[in-house]
């Protein structure tokens, strides 16, 4: 089980490599030549001249190769050309925003998502299943743009639940740690005993969340629903009825834990894609994340910002994907001997 | 058919008239058709018949897993100790199922659910029917594993089923049939076809031993009568979802009366004829289609001794000895 966690962990380094060198060669690759596009066409050529040497642009492409791979194993991206700040800080304060919201839009779709595919799929052909597969239709069909704005009108206009958009009510401040506002929030809690922060933060996550969840869920349950009718047809499903296991327990243990493995990997699939997918939520509920962020400087050509940006969405992407085939291989015992 | 009712306190298990039916798409398929039959304690009854006579249908009709919809029950009883298990509600059912009825399954591959561990599955009945911490339950399977003779038990309860070979998993399979609180019948359905000769010997040993130590009864669900020689008491023949022909092991294979069964008898490479002999006997034709079958005897079309009575009319009960009877217009002699 160790080696083979410690095997997986070892791959990520050339995946991690070969993302990176990507992104490089993109971005250098890309039309144009950089510091005209950063400075305009009314830049004179000492400006031109100055700025590509600050970027390393005059210098051979082997040599600009390895120093920026030097500095990303540093952790340095540079600074960013629109506010001038260094990328990693901009990025450390931005990318838990998304993680945060990403997070738990996957918990709601997850959790939901596995309830209503069971539900389906032991409740087979009855009206319940159809309502909640006709439901899932909607769900994948809906744009978030639109829905994000009718959750906003139903709840924030109509009836003055939820907050229209941000992180946290503009009039508290708290002090952040680590930038995810739910555990700042509870640091605040633990310290001061005082729970509006959290309660804010939550009701700040709540319909951002359930909009950027909507599709994933309706894709898990789904999944769910196919998966467990196939294992509930499998054999030992009637050995386990055949021995008197009482019918919940043959559903939730004997047939969820063997119906979860492709539930899994959409799950990894559908969290990295949120990552990278938030933009639009992002926009719509003010969400101070990084899809909003990386948008923002591809349009204004902050290439630093860009390729830190890409550089860590990926890195989150791949990391997940070690997690899903970690939890894969505790789900399912056949893949830990192979 | 009415000597049976006599001898009801002795009998585990009684079937009475059964019919089962599945609708399909393309119609309804009568699995089984009036089926009687009888098990006494103790007994080892084997019901032999090629693939979709309605062997294993009549098996899970025992156990109450017919899927219903599509599977009906048409009509009948299923008398075990006394009770009407056709008229028992899906929680009355769990009490008997795994608790005095056990099952054995062909599959021994698929059978065992692949992401538990068997120890852990067989500690699982345990726990369904007994009220006992889980590391009691655990030994108790290890335990079991041992009496089921598989070497080192305590390691191989940690294994899971894709660590075991084919033998070693219906070894395992038994256990967990045995693990029953009171097992007082195990139906077996084609426990050993999956698995290779010498195992399969290995096996059917091991189930005779264990079921004259625990007391149970036991239904073998068969194609093979080498099986059937080696195991049964007594022996029901089923064609296309009839009894054709009923009789103790001795008598069936000493004097067949069905046909279908001389058939079958003859077909068998170790019959004492074929010394020398390069080619094996068939039966021809084949199994009719449930669908479209009428109410004649189902192996008139492929019967050499079939006459137009049997087209039409499905034959009556004739006994032949005081164990041996035979549905037959026209029986061998």
């Amino acid at each position: 089980m160790l080696s083979y966690i410690l095997k997986r962990i070892g791959l990520l380094i050339p995946t991690l490599l070969g993302v990176i060198t990507l992104v490089f060669f993109m971005i250098s690759l890309s039309p144009g030549d950089p510091a005209r596009v950063m400075l305009g066409e009314r830049a004179s050529a000492e400006q031109l001249e100055k700025l590509r040497e600050d970027l390393g642009l005059d210098r051979p492409l082997h040599q600009q190769y390895f120093s920026y791979l030097s500095r990303i194993v540093r952790l340095d991206f540079g600074k960013s050309i629109t506010t001038g700040r260094p990328v990693i800080e901009e990025i450390g304060q931005l990318f838990p925003a998304t993680m945060e919201l990403a997070f738990f839009a996957m918990l709601l779709a997850s959790g939901l998502g596995i309830i209503i595919g069971v539900v389906s799929a032991t409740k087979r052909n009855t009206p319940l299943d159809y309502a909640s597969m006709i439901g899932a239709l909607f769900g994948v069909s809906m744009p978030v743009f639109w829905l994000g704005l009718v959750l906003i009108m139903i709840f924030s206009v109509g009836l003055d639940l939820l907050p229209t958009g941000g992180r946290m009510n503009i009039r508290l401040y708290m002090e952040t740690f680590t930038n995810f506002y739910i555990i700042d929030a509870l640091i605040a809690l633990f310290r001061k005993g005082d729970i509006t922060y959290l309660g804010s933060a939550l009701k700040h996550l709540i319909l951002p969340a359930a909009a950027l969840g909507t599709i994933p869920l309706a894709i898990i349950a789904r999944t769910t629903r196919s998966s467990m009718l196939e294992v509930l047809k499998q054999d030992y499903i009637k050995t386990a009825r055949a021995a008197g296991i009482p019918e919940g327990k043959i559903i939730f243990r004997y047939a969820l834990k063997n119906a979860l493995l492709p539930i899994i990997t959409v799950i990894g699939i559908q969290f990295g894609l949120l990552l990278s997918g938030a933009i639009l939520t992002e926009t719509i509920f003010a969400w101070p994340g990084i899809g909003k962020w990386i948008y923002h400087s591809i349009s204004a050509r902050d290439y630093p910002a860009v390729q830190g940006g890409i550089i860590i969405i990926s890195t989150v992407f791949v990391v997940i994907n070690l997690l899903v085939d970690i939890l894969y291989s505790v789900v399912n015992p056949r893949v830990r001997l192979s | 058919m009415k000597k049976h009712d006599q001898t009801t306190t002795a009998n585990l298990l009684e079937i009475q008239d059964l019919s089962v039916h599945f609708n399909t798409q393309r119609g309804v398929v009568k699995a089984v058709r009036d089926l009687s039959l009888t098990i006494k304690k103790e007994e080892t009854l084997a019901l032999v018949g090629e693939s979709g006579c309605g062997k294993s249908v009549t098996a899970h009709s025992i156990n109450g897993l017919i899927p219903v919809p599509p599977g009906i029950i048409e009509k009948g009883k299923i008398i075990f100790e006394g009770e009407n298990l056709l008229q028992k509600t899906e929680k009355e059912m769990q009490h008997i199922r795994g608790v005095r009825i056990s099952m054995i399954f062909q599959e021994p591959m698929t059978s065992l659910n692949p992401v538990f561990t068997i120890g852990r599955q067989i500690a699982d009945v345990f726990l369904t029917h007994h009220d006992i911490p889980r590391e009691e339950a655990f030994s108790r399977a290890v335990n079991l594993l041992d009496m089921v003779k598989i070497p080192s038990p305590e390691t191989r309860a940690k294994s899971y089923p894709h660590q075991l070979s084919g033998g070693m998993r219906q070894r395992a399979m038994i256990a967990m049939a045995l693990a029953s609180p009171e097992p007082g019948l195990m139906i077996a359905d084609e426990p050993t076809t999956a698995l290779d000769v010498t195992i399969q010997a290995q096996i059917l040993r091991l189930m005779v031993s264990l079921k004259k130590r625990v007391g149970m009864s036991l239904l073998l669900i068969t194609h093979d009568m080498g099986v059937v020689a080696e195991t049964a008491d007594r022996v029901i023949v089923m064609y296309a979802g009839r009894k054709v022909e009923e009789a103790d092991v001795y008598s069936l294979f000493d004097k067949p009366a069905h046909p279908y069964t001389l058939g079958l008898l003859n077909s068998l490479p170790s019959n004492r004829k074929y010394a020398g002999a390069s080619r094996l006997e068939a039966i021809p034709g084949t199994v009719p289609d449930l669908l479209t079958i009428n109410d004649g005897c189902p192996f008139a079309n492929r019967c050499p001794r079939a006459g137009d009575i049997c087209r039409s009319v499905f034959p009556g009960e004739t006994p032949l000895t005081e164990h041996h009877s035979v549905w037959c217009h026209n029986h061998v002699r």
